[in-house]
């Protein structure tokens, strides 16, 4: 593959990734943020719904870890943004023959993106992020929630659009570029559904944890009782939800889908070589692509063909049966991400589980121990998520749009973009990146170590709901 | 239904530039400002600034949707200008958005710089950008062209930039002049009368340059009167933008400020057209609504679509304008 094909796949390798590192949070988030701010607004002492019934103490206390998380949420989001842009934009820089072919289909997802979802995830932002002394707290409450439909329905149609080059549907080929020819079909892409869910369950894995996570740890250093409090409840129960419905059905259906639409991606994701009846299951093993085996230590028999097709002798066709020039470039790069994101899929289910008996116990908040491995285990969440897209995008390969376009045939003309100017714009990204990470740490940490009360201190009319119109009249 | 689209394209464009315009130009203005100012000025389109930008990315969707040829050539023929912009957007939001993270001068100051130079910068680049599109670009039979960094910055180029910062900067203190309180309101005022001398010297300079890069562009006029108004309009709003700072209306003057960059860019559009993206004068190649646009389909459902969603998106802007800014600032904030 020539060099300037390389370097452009590295440089969206690189922006896309540390794109959605933010997207993930901003997503998880959103929905959390919204249920803190409904049991807030909606909640009651005399409320029918348990989830609903509260005291006025503990609404306070929901809507202080709301106020909380939106501080985080503003940062993680401002980074998200400036970084999504540079995507939008790289298609046309560095994959210019992509975006000629595949611009009348996908370019209707990306244009309704920006139209129907970050017009009104920004614009509703900036009235949550102004506070609820500012906007009252109905507006506040609603802003949550259209924040939310924004931020998912944003995940919605970038799924769709990636769906449709994982599997392209809905299309006819006129002058060697895709044309659309059916809205819905685009829509309703049978790949795209399980991704979605798949994608946003892992999404909410990650606010979940990351909301328990900070509850431990200042369960752990004794500050923020009620406020950590909330978080690990909250954290715990989604964690418990959201890693089961990570695995089955979202994780399994969208298997499936990939074993059917994308044989030469499954086989490298399950390092199978000779296909198989009654084909196994490998839970650990090294592939070897030179000799074309897999050495595995641990498997169980007949599982594989089960889980594909639920049928315990079904036939699963295996990299030897597919032409070497469409092999995935690195069959161990997808292999190992694959299983790194299934391990720790199982991994993070067994904290979820266990973490939700103690809570059902009620002992969680004193068991030391729970609460550490708490406080450690979202780190793992961001690697799966990341690990399941470089399946994805690598087992895709070597196509960009799989069965139609080659991801050589894809990148922008040599004669426009040179591989030095390539190198030397990845060179700035990386740099400008690790700038921007490194603050982002810093600035996260430094509201952390805050805590929920400086939150709440920097924003002094918070505590008093909305006295506006009085304390004016009181003063003339 | 190309047609459509080609004015549709237009109008986000423009839309963004107006909207976004004041907020880059307060931000070039920004360096004039002492610390108080530009808290009170940074507040005023902190909680905005991102919801305009987002013009810009669905603007760039809708080009990509319905003229994916030009969006790839452009892009990628371009490729430095490009890249340049997303380094300078990245700056600026993060310039913005981190400044009241720390209450540390050096901090402030640093964020203030970055954010000042990025907004200066992008101001100059955009109108760098489309000095290139009514210049031309090096199309070649593929549909592709390279223009090197020092060939995007050309003479008529490097003009149309400095054009492009003035008229933002003049709307970014036309806005301050509408929204700030006192005495910034008062600089600002200074400001915005000033740079509408700027304003009218380089509209009419640029005019006999730009006969000189393409000539097309009168003579579209001259073939099709009626697009006329457009020039008229931009020129129509100089005039009204003059008399209404004299009578101390600001806010009229801002709208007529916003009418003179829209009326400057729908100007353009409409002698482009039907290119959207020309070669050079008297060469062939040049992308057109015609040989650039997607299949009818996709244009027919995208219309629909977008006539849904584009109103929904200024619903949301007028409730969230409403609801930020329901009374004037009344005193600037004690620093
Ligand atoms: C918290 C994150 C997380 C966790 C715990 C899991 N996944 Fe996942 N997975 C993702 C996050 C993710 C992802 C990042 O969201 C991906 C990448 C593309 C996509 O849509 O979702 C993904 C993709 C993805 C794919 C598609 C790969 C392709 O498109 O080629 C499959 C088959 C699975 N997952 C299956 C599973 C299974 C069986 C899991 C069982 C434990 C699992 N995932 C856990
Ligand atoms: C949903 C939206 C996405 C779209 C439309 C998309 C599109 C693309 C495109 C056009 C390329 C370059 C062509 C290629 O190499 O095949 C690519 C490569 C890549 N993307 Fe994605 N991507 C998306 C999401 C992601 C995410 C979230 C990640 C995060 C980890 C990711 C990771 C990668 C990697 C690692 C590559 C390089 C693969 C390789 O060249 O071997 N992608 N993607
Ligand atoms: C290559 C593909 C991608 C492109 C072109 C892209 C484009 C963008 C753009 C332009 C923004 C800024 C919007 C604004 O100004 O408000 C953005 C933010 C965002 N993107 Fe991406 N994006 C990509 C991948 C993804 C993926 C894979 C997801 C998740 C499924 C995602 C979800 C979001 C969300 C939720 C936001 C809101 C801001 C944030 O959460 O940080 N994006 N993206």
């Amino acid at each position: 593959m020539s060099n300037h094909v390389t370097v452009d796949r590295l440089q969206f390798a690189l922006t896309v990734t540390f794109h959605y590192l933010f997207p993930i949070l901003t997503m998880g988030l959103a929905l959390l943020l919204a249920y803190l701010k409904t049991v807030a607004y909606l909640g009651g002492e005399r409320r029918r719904l348990p989830l609903l019934r509260k005291t006025a103490q503990e609404r306070a206390t929901y809507d202080d870890a709301a106020l909380f998380w939106a501080r985080i949420f503003a940062v993680n989001f401002a980074v998200g943004v400036v970084t999504g842009v540079v995507l939008e934009f790289q298609f046309g820089t560095n994959w210019a023959q992509f975006s000629n072919f595949s611009g009348g289909v996908i370019g209707q997802t990306l244009a309704m993106e920006g139209t129907f979802a970050f017009f009104l995830e920004s614009t509703f932002l900036a009235a949550f992020i102004a506070g609820r002394h500012r906007i009252g707290p109905r507006w506040h409450w609603i802003a949550a929630l259209l924040v939310f439909a924004g931020s998912w329905v944003s995940g919605f149609f970038i799924i769709v659009t990636n769906a449709w080059m994982q599997h392209p549907v809905a299309y006819a080929l006129h002058g060697g570029r895709a044309q659309l020819n059916s809205f819905w079909g685009l829509l309703g892409n049978p790949w795209a559904f399980w991704q979605y869910t798949h994608n946003m369950s892992g999404a909410v894995v990650t606010g979940a944890f990351v909301l328990a996570g900070t509850g431990a740890l200042y369960t752990l250093l004794g500050r923020h009782e009620a406020f950590s409090r909330v978080c690990l409840k909250v954290g715990v129960v989604a964690a418990l939800i959201f890693t089961t419905l990570q695995i089955f059905p979202t994780g399994d259906q969208h298997a499936r889908r990939v074993a059917r639409y994308q044989p030469s991606a499954f086989a490298a994701m399950e390092g199978l070589f000779p296909s198989a009846r009654g084909a196994p299951l490998t839970i650990i093993g090294n592939p070897d692509t030179e000799r074309r085996t897999l050495e595995s230590t641990i498997e169980m028999p007949k599982v594989l063909s089960f889980l594909t097709s639920r049928r315990w002798n079904a036939q699963v066709r295996g990299l030897d049966d597919i032409p070497t020039d469409r092999w995935p470039d690195s069959v161990p790069l997808v292999y190992y991400a694959y299983h790194i994101m299934v391990g720790l899929g199982t991994i993070l289910w067994a904290i979820a589980v266990i973490g939700a008996f103690l809570l059902w116990r009620g002992t969680l908040f004193r068991s030391t121990r729970m609460l550490w491995a708490l406080m450690l285990a979202w780190p793992l969440t961001y690697i799966a998520n990341i690990a399941g897209w470089t399946v994805a995008e690598t087992g895709r390969q070597p196509w960009v749009v799989f069965g139609l376009q080659r991801t050589a045939a894809g990148a922008s003309p040599a004669s426009s973009v040179p591989a030095g100017t390539g190198l030397f714009t990845l060179l700035g990204f990386a740099g400008l990146y690790l700038l921007i990470g490194m603050l982002y740490v810093l600035l996260t940490v430094r509201i952390v170590a805050r805590g929920p009360t400086a939150a709440e201190a920097s924003e002094p009319s918070a505590a008093e709901p909305a006295p506006a119109e009085p304390t004016s009249a009181a003063r003339t | 239904m190309a047609t459509v689209f080609f004015i549709i394209v237009a109008f986000m464009i423009t839309s963004y530039v107006v909207l976004d315009g004041f907020d880059l130009g307060v931000g070039a203005l920004s360096r004039l400002l002492d610390r108080g100012e530009r808290d009170e000025a940074t507040e005023l389109i902190g909680p905005i600034w991102d919801g305009n930008e987002v013009w810009l990315i669905a603007g760039g969707g809708v080009l990509f949707l319905a003229f994916p040829r030009a969006y790839a050539s452009a892009f990628s023929g371009l490729y430095f200008g490009m890249i340049l912009v997303l380094w300078l957007l990245i700056g600026r939001g993060l310039g913005i958005e981190l400044r009241r993270q720390f209450e540390n001068p050096l901090w402030r100051t640093a964020c203030d710089t970055v954010f000042w130079l990025s907004s200066a910068a992008l101001a100059m680049v955009f109108g760098v950008a489309l000095g290139n599109v009514v210049r031309g670009v090096p199309l070649g039979p593929d549909g592709y062209f390279h223009l090197a960094l020092f060939d995007i910055l050309n003479w008529y180029a490097l003009l149309i930039g400095l054009f492009g910062l003035v008229v933002l900067t003049a709307h970014g203190a036309s806005f301050l002049a509408w929204r700030a309180a006192d005495p910034l309101a008062q600089r600002a005022r200074g400001w915005a009368r000033r740079l509408w001398w700027g304003k009218l010297v380089l509209a009419l300079g640029c005019a006999g340059p730009t006969y000189a890069v393409r000539s097309e562009l009168f003579t579209h006029f001259a073939d099709h009167p009626w697009r006329l108004a457009f020039p008229v309009l931009a020129l129509g709003a100089l005039g009204a933008e003059s008399a209404w700072q004299r009578a101390g209306r600001w806010s009229q003057a801002f709208a007529a400020s916003g009418a003179f960059i829209a009326g400057l860019l729908t100007t353009m559009a409409a002698g482009l057209y039907p290119y959207i993206l020309p070669a050079h004068e008297h060469r062939p190649y040049g992308l057109t609504v015609a040989n650039a646009a997607t299949g009818h389909h996709a244009l027919g459902i995208a219309l629909v679509w977008w006539s849904i969603a584009i109103p929904l998106a200024v619903i949301y802007f007028i409730v969230v304008y409403r609801l930020l800014f329901r009374a004037r600032p009344a005193t600037p904030r004690l620093p």
